[in-house]
């Protein structure tokens, strides 16, 4: 028999052992706790992962002229741009959480490895707190992923392919900018409806990741509206001429020529299809006819006067009228003397989601900021009324049709906003096939 | 057929920019034994020439016009070139539409000093360097070109189109008797095929025809024997680092419609161009000239949708086969001279 002594000292043991083992689970989803760089001093630092040098290294410049509007607007300087007409107003012009806000930069270099070097770098030795920017998918992915790992947000900058927010979509990471099946949804009943639902189309496609989504998308949404795919070809990324590939199109009975191309590529390429006389060509009875789903206002400069009456698609254009992107372009344009780019605008968005996220939700714990985030819907930043989904951190708002201005007033007015396609209207279930074979997985905190 | 006389056509004016730069890459390394990784950096200078004259001829005074207003709403300030205030707006417009073709005048100046000085003020000091420490001086200062051409124009290409009578496309098809739009040419490709045909007949009636190439040839053989006969070698090599860069350069100029330049487009066109040398001989002008149009001409082939099909990616890896091959079956190039690079 054994004999079952009860002691003072004994009872104290056991409750403060039992009290430890039922407050560990809070500890470790605590945002008091564990979380990496989470800010203990009266500063905070976001880290800004742009390219700075390479071929994208002006719309990493226009980036980052927009990240460093964005944080002197979070700590009360200039004019305070969209803060005054975000729909939320936690934001009060004193920095985050009452810290103010100070940045540190890298630079992507538009390699997947360089960038993640950077934004690794950025996190473990200048103590950033989030890292935001670039102007790659590949980069995307690839610093999305480190961030996972790293347990800090990742507010994604200019990605366009499906895949971000797809099959390598995570619980760290955020996007703003729309995607490459938004394009296609966006902009296949526009040219439907300018050039018939009769059409061959002949599609070049930039040989990676966002290249294949695009063309995927856009195929689909033409096919869908009655157009047929005549051939589809994969162009290598470092091409630089690609009069081999355009020859052949106008004999291959395709009379529309999608260039599912961007940045370098997308100029050259236009380029070339524009020299080879393709637009003053008439193929089965009807004018022969070029489309760029993914337009850049700062390349489509580039490409010049080619790009005079083509259709493409875009996240957000200057011009608009709405008073988020008024305040926008006037506090940017004053600033730097010119008006912003699409990369600029949804860089300067997401800094600001951001900070409003992380004040909403009291905490700087990715955990804490993600489910701000998630679900959260806002207006008065530029896009109409926007949502950030919740199963796979995209935003769901309006995407803007455009075509090259015939006629343009100065050096910035070179697309014209041709339909702003609801956001219902691009809107897909999550269980779309073209975002499958990922999952978000568990927000992690890091440290 | 039709598809084969279109990719040949294609690889021509590939072909003419890839001799152009090998051809200047091989004066140089025939005259002063020098491997110049700069070589793509003058290419790409020589396209920026281009855009430095169109941005001159475009130069601008600013009216206001109070019926208008800018992105900010201010009053839109309209741009008028000089050279359209000056000479009126047809031929003030004329001329900064025919401003690639005038660049040829202004980059040829512009390219021989930049050869010069590049020659004198860096190269002749690693003469008798190893080859290594050449590519070494060498890239490092292709580097340092392209990046200073990033700091003053910028990463993006910049648009500097071809003059308007020269856009759209010539229907060789329909002269062959086949159906329009089958095998249709750009009118600038073909002014720049005919025109590295003129340039390089040119240096090659140059080196042949004149005493001066005559004693660049004879020195190219044998430098030490020239030097004896009292000749000085060395200026007339330094004269010829210029003209290599001249070549380099209006090949430049002239490539600038086709794609608009950017700072990286001397890169992009430098290692192929070492493979055409490569593959056409070191230091043989002519095997240049035929390696350029050649691996030019295969390119655009491997760039037909049935052989990718047969062979997926054979695009981008064509040019390094074919080099492989020459290689293995003939070690000094196709038309290779013995004792070039083989001490």
């Amino acid at each position: 028999m054994s004999k079952f002594n009860v002691t003072r000292r004994g009872v104290l043991k056991t409750g403060a052992a039992a009290g430890a083992g039922l407050a560990l689970p809070t500890i470790f989803t605590s945002s008091a706790y564990a979380v990496t760089n989470n800010p203990m001093g009266g500063t905070v630092t976001l880290g800004f992962n742009v390219p700075q040098t390479g071929a994208y290294a002006d719309e990493g410049a226009d980036e980052l002229r927009a990240y460093e509007l964005a944080v002197e607007h979070l700590n009360g300087g200039g004019d305070g741009g969209m803060l005054n007409t975000f729909s939320s107003k936690v934001l009060d012009g004193t920095g985050i959480l009452g810290k103010k806000v100070e940045f540190v930069t890298g630079d992507t270099q538009t390699k997947s490895d360089a960038a993640r070097a950077s934004a690794k770098s950025m996190i473990e030795k200048d103590g950033a707190i989030m890292i935001t920017g670039g102007s790659s998918s590949g980069v995307a992915i690839a610093v999305q992923g480190l961030c996972q790992e790293a347990g800090v947000i990742f507010m994604a900058g200019l990605t366009h392919s499906n895949d971000t927010t797809g099959k390598d979509k995570k619980a760290n990471g955020f996007r703003h900018f729309f995607n490459a099946y938004m394009s296609g949804a966006a902009l296949a009943p526009v040219l439907a409806k300018m050039y018939g639902a009769d059409r061959k189309a002949y599609h070049l496609t930039a040989d990676y990741t966002w290249g294949w989504t695009q063309e995927e998308s856009i195929v689909a949404a033409t096919e869908a509206l009655g157009w047929e795919t005549v051939n589809t070809v994969k162009t290598p990324l470092a091409s630089t001429d690609f009069s081999s590939y355009i020859a052949p199109v106008l004999n291959s009975g395709a009379d529309v020529l999608v260039l599912n191309h961007y940045g370098g590529n997308m100029v050259n390429s236009l380029t070339n299809a524009v020299q080879f006389g393709l637009r003053e060509k008439q193929v089965n009875g009807k004018n022969f006819e070029i489309v760029v789903p993914l337009y850049s206002r700062l390349m489509a400069k580039g490409a010049g006067e080619n790009v005079k009456g083509i259709f493409g698609s875009t996240n957000w254009h200057w011009s608009l009228t709405d008073e988020g992107s008024k305040a926008f372009v006037k506090s940017f344009g004053t600033k730097y003397g010119f008006p912003p780019s699409q990369a600029a605008h949804t860089c300067y968005v997401q800094t600001l989601l951001y900070a409003d996220a992380v004040s909403r939700a009291g905490s700087f714990a990715p955990c804490d900021v993600a489910a701000a985030l998630e679900g959260f819907e806002f207006d008065g930043m530029g896009n109409g009324k926007t949502l950030y989904r919740a199963e796979d951190h995209q935003c769901f708002k309006d995407v803007l049709v455009v075509r090259g201005k015939e006629n343009p007033t100065s050096e910035f007015d070179l697309l014209e906003v041709v339909e702003v396609t609801p956001a219902a209207q691009v809107t897909y279930p999550i269980d779309h096939p073209m975002f499958a074979g990922g999952s978000l997985g568990q927000c992690n905190n890091g440290a | 057929m039709d598809a084969v006389l279109l990719q040949i056509l294609n690889g021509l004016d590939k072909g003419s920019a890839y001799a152009l730069i090998a051809l200047g890459l091989t004066l140089i390394f025939g005259t002063l034994g020098v491997v110049n990784f700069a070589h793509g950096a003058l290419f790409m200078l020589g396209a920026f020439c281009a855009v430095t004259l169109s941005r001159i001829l475009t130069l601008s005074f600013e009216t206001i016009d109070e019926t208008k207003v800018d992105f900010l709403g201010n009053p839109l300030k309209v741009k008028t070139p000089y050279v359209e205030s000056w000479f009126g707006p047809e031929t003030g417009g004329a001329i900064i539409d025919w401003a690639v073709p005038l660049s040829i005048l202004f980059a040829i100046p512009v390219m021989i000093t930049i050869g010069f000085i590049m020659e004198r003020g860096l190269i002749k000091h690693f003469y008798k360097r190893p080859h290594a420490d050449q590519i070494l001086v060498t890239f490092g200062l292709a580097i340092v070109l392209q990046e200073l051409i990033k700091y003053f124009f910028g990463a993006n290409p910049i648009p500097t189109p071809a003059p308007d009578v020269f856009k759209g496309s010539f229907d060789f098809g329909v002269l062959l008797g086949y159906d329009p739009n089958v095998i249709i040419y750009p009118y600038w490709r073909m002014v720049y095929f005919l025109f590295s045909t003129i340039i390089i007949g040119g240096v090659f009636a140059f080196l042949q025809f004149t005493t001066f190439g005559m004693v660049v040839r004879a020195g190219m053989a044998d430098r030490e024997t020239v030097g004896l006969l009292g000749i000085n070698i060395d200026k007339r090599f330094t004269f010829m680092f210029g003209l290599a860069a001249a070549v380099a350069g209006i090949a430049g100029v002239m490539y600038a419609p086709i794609n608009s330049p950017n700072y990286h487009m001397g890169m992009d066109f430098l290692v192929l161009s070492f493979v055409v040398v490569v593959v056409g001989g070191m230091g043989s002008l002519p095997g240049a000239v035929l390696a350029g149009f050649m691996l030019g001409i295969l390119e655009s082939f491997a760039s037909m949708n049935w052989i990718k099909d047969i062979i997926p990616g054979i695009d981008q890896i064509i040019i390094y086969v074919v080099a492989i091959i020459i290689l293995l079956t003939r070690p000094r190039g196709l038309m290779g001279r013995k004792g070039v690079m083989e001490d």
